[in-house]
């Protein structure tokens, strides 16, 4: 099936739009989009982004919590930080990101666990403040080789107006450790995408500066941090390398297999290298204007976005780190081009459409150009308006664009366009492949990973022709092409 | 006779506390079976009929065991005066928590336990001042209290309040079956506070259905923590909540309230000449410039 043209996705937009009342109608088209790469002012107009989902449709995003724990705080792996309030948030989201981390868990380590107040009617009739401070206590008694803890809001605390600040501040006194209180109670904002601002703000008032803070190393002129990898299947560990091959010294790690010293570090690093644009460029911001630190974006999705990040990476650093970023790209070189070989005729002209979070609408866009495929159709669960404007840049002409999209409109797009491969989440998993559409899940890498940096590419390049080659897409048929059968056989 | 269930309502400090003890006192006299349910984390809705300085409340005993769950309803349950039932909900230390929610929890928990049985005749919600938030209509809501009253004095803020809550009855009234039963004027000696609250009463479509006097008696029997009917049976305060009893119990007359605009009340209040008219002239000016 080949690609719809601009006019022709214009329509299916439109057709879309038609079975919803006026008011939504009018509220959806501004969420959808078809990509115009002529470059005239009309297609340098973004899709409206970051605003309340409508109520009856069915959104994917999630909460402020789930940004700041679930995402910024979370994998920091050497604190513990209580979902503080009912047990729900925290046990239905425990452990359930993949961030993985070195250490013992339950002992210095304790990202897979979790640590809940738990709160019953009566904490919520007569607050929770003691309980609170009661159960930091308990948690350095049962944990002492934890470094600090967060407390993270669930939307009760800002319902009864809980001190969370006063008790932090008692209890980090009283435990001689940082106790971070945050205000990120589910219902602030539209999506997650607060939750994240909000845990950056913590971070930037909690963490920076604490006197004694810091992993002891002396500042040396190639100190880098990495910022927004949330190591899903070991990312970080297969980005990390790659800088440190080429001479940098990756000081600190946010925040996947992080720890709180390394965030104490970051202030006195030479540059920040910015992967999850979206959940850490507030903190990225921050470090610019008070500690002069810049910052750059970067992209380890497949060789060609690898080889450009290295060389603009580099470029803030004298001719040694040059020459380390080419020496780098070169020994690579024969790797990938032995994986492109291998799965690039199996996946060539293979159509993609994605709908993710964060930076991965934008950024697997090369990786899966590397294996000669397509992204079709593309958007953000969270998105704002500078994620479309760098998205305009990655995506060809007359590719759909769609902000904080419905199942309704998910479904509808993929019948028509006819991908090859959809990615997306686990919720939309079994919808499209029991509509006979192969899936990738691509918030955890379907368990699988890395899938950054070099070795990254190759399980990715691996994953997509496991999944797109399966042979059991041949024993089933799916619904259009069962017409398409009948079709020509009544031709015949 | 049917259970009748009441609210009372009004500003805070108006006497809806007192008002309502020393009338579920004169209706237990007449030999109806009474509970009062306290909805207001001062938990001070009982104390005249029990003679004590506060209840024990369902939300701090459920606290204490761990969960209403693990409450018995005689935990709760309190006996007074002419075997009235005294209940109170309870709540947090003003400044933390949540009140509202306490209110909601207490009476969920009434209902379960079956506190509500056949033979009571009335059950009487002392509310909070200010209906803050859903927890506080509560006692409103669906299969609850049918019919409220509100306490109110000739004072400019009372009324005020008055017509704020019959606003939140409308709410209510619209989607259920709870109705304005009538104004119940707790004097304050104002002048002609009589005519002024049968007036505002009219205006919201009700009537006022008794005028309480002020009168020393009551302040000497809450010393005592005791109703005035307890206290002094042969006062003539005590014949007035007597009188309010009666009246209540042959009360028919529920509507569905006419809340009055802003502008209206002011106008009532100025036929009173509580409120004086505004003089467009002095909006805004600064001391010295409306002497210039």
């Amino acid at each position: 099936m080949s690609k719809l043209s601009k006019d022709e996705a214009r329509a299916l937009i439109q057709e879309v739009l038609e079975v919803y009342p006026e008011k939504a109608k009018e509220d959806r088209a501004k969420h959808l989009a078809v990509n115009d790469a002529s470059g005239n002012e009309e297609s340098q107009k973004c899709v409206t982004s970051n605003r309340k989902s409508l109520p009856g449709v069915m959104t994917i995003r999630g909460c402020a919590y789930a940004g700041s724990k679930g995402v910024v705080w979370g994998p920091i792996k050497d604190m513990i930080h209580v979902s503080h309030g009912p047990v729900g948030c925290g046990q239905y989201s425990r452990a359930g990101r993949r961030n993985y981390y070195v250490g013992t868990t339950g002992v210095d380590s304790f990202g897979t666990m979790n640590f809940t107040s738990d709160f019953q009617e009566k904490d919520i009739v007569f607050g929770g403040d003691k309980k609170l401070a009661k159960l930091i206590g308990e948690i350095d008694q049962l944990f002492p080789l934890n470094r600090g803890v967060s407390v993270q809001s669930e939307c009760p605390i800002g319902l009864i107006g809980d001190d969370i600040e006063a008790v932090s501040k008692a209890s980090s006194k009283e435990i001689s450790k940082p106790v971070i209180p945050v205000r990120c109670e589910g219902f602030r904002g539209v999506s997650q995408s607060l939750g994240h601002h909000i845990a950056n703000d913590a971070i930037r008032d909690h963490v920076f500066d604490r006197e004694g803070g810091g992993n002891g190393v002396e500042p040396g002129q190639y100190d880098v941090a990495i910022l927004g990898d949330y190591n899903i299947g070991g990312d970080a560990w297969s980005s990390r390398i790659l800088l440190e091959e080429m001479g940098l010294r990756v000081v600190a790690q946010w925040s996947g297999d992080g720890t709180l010293a390394e965030m104490e570090q970051t202030p006195k690093v030479k540059l920040n290298l910015l992967h999850c644009y979206r959940s850490m460029n507030y903190i990225s911001r921050h470090m610019e204007e008070k500690y002069g630190i810049p910052w750059v974006e970067y992209n380890f999705f497949g060789p060609t976005k690898i080889a450009e990040s290295l060389r603009k990476i580099a470029s803030y650093f004298d001719d040694s780190i040059k020459a380390g970023a080419e020496k780098v790209i070169a020994k690579y070189q024969a790797m990938m081009d032995e994986v492109i070989a291998k799965y690039k005729p199996r996946l060539e002209g293979k159509k993609v459409m994605l709908y993710v979070g964060g930076l991965r609408p934008r950024h697997v866009i090369g990786a899966y150009e590397d294996l000669g495929m397509e992204v079709v159709g593309t958007g953000y669960e969270f998105g704002h308006k500078d994620d479309y404007e760098r998205t305009n840049e990655d995506v060809k002409n007359a590719t759909l664009i769609y902000d904080d999209v419905t199942g309704f409109e998910f479904e509808e797009f993929v019948k028509r366009v006819k991908p090859d491969l959809v990615g997306s989440g686990v919720k939309e998993k079994y919808i499209f492949q029991k509509m006979g559409v192969p899936f990738r899940q691509m918030h955890s890498w379907d368990y699988s990973g890395p899938y950054h940096g070099y070795d990254g590419f190759a399980i990715f390049a691996k994953d997509m022709d496991m999944t797109l080659n399966n042979p059991c897409w041949s024993q089933m048929t799916p619904p259009w092409k069962a017409s398409d059968e009948a079709d020509s056989k009544a031709v015949a | 006779m049917a259970l009748r269930q009441a609210a009372i309502y009004g500003k805070g400090g108006i006497g809806k506390s007192t008002t309502t003890q020393n009338l579920v006192a004169a209706l237990a006299e007449m030999g109806k079976k009474v509970m009062i349910v306290g909805c207001d984390p001062k938990a001070d809705s009982t104390r005249l009929i029990l003679h004590s300085k506060a209840q024990t409340t369902v939300m701090h005993l459920a606290a204490e065991a761990g969960s209403v769950e693990d409450l018995e309803l005689e935990d709760v349950m309190a006996m007074g005066y002419a075997d009235i039932k005294c209940v109170e909900s309870g709540g947090p230390e003003p400044g933390v928590g949540c009140a509202g929610r306490g209110v909601i929890t207490a009476i969920n928990f009434l209902e379960e336990e079956g506190a509500y049985d056949e033979e009571l005749d009335f059950v009487f919600y002392d509310v909070l001042g200010d209906v803050v938030c859903g927890g506080f209509a509560m006692p409103i809501r669906e299969n609850k209290a049918q019919e409220i009253y509100i306490v109110v004095s000739g004072e400019m803020m009372a009324m005020y309040a008055a017509n704020n809550i019959a606003k939140g009855i409308v709410k209510y009234a619209s989607s259920g079956s709870v109705r304005l039963a009538g104004l119940i004027c707790n004097s304050r000696n104002t002048d002609r506070e009589d005519e002024l609250i049968e007036a505002l009463a009219n205006r919201l479509g009700t009537t006022m259905i008794h005028f309480v006097p002020r009168d020393n008696a009551v302040q000497h029997a809450e010393i005592r923590r005791m109703t005035c009917i307890e206290y002094d049976p042969k006062a003539n305060q005590s014949d007035e909540y007597r009188a309010l009893a009666r009246k209540l119990v042959d009360n028919k007359n529920f509507v569905v309230p006419t809340p009055l605009e802003m502008e209206d009340l002011e106008e009532l209040l100025m036929e009173f000449g509580i409120l004086e008219e505004d003089d467009e002239t002095i909006i805004g000016k600064k001391a010295d410039e409306v002497v210039a």
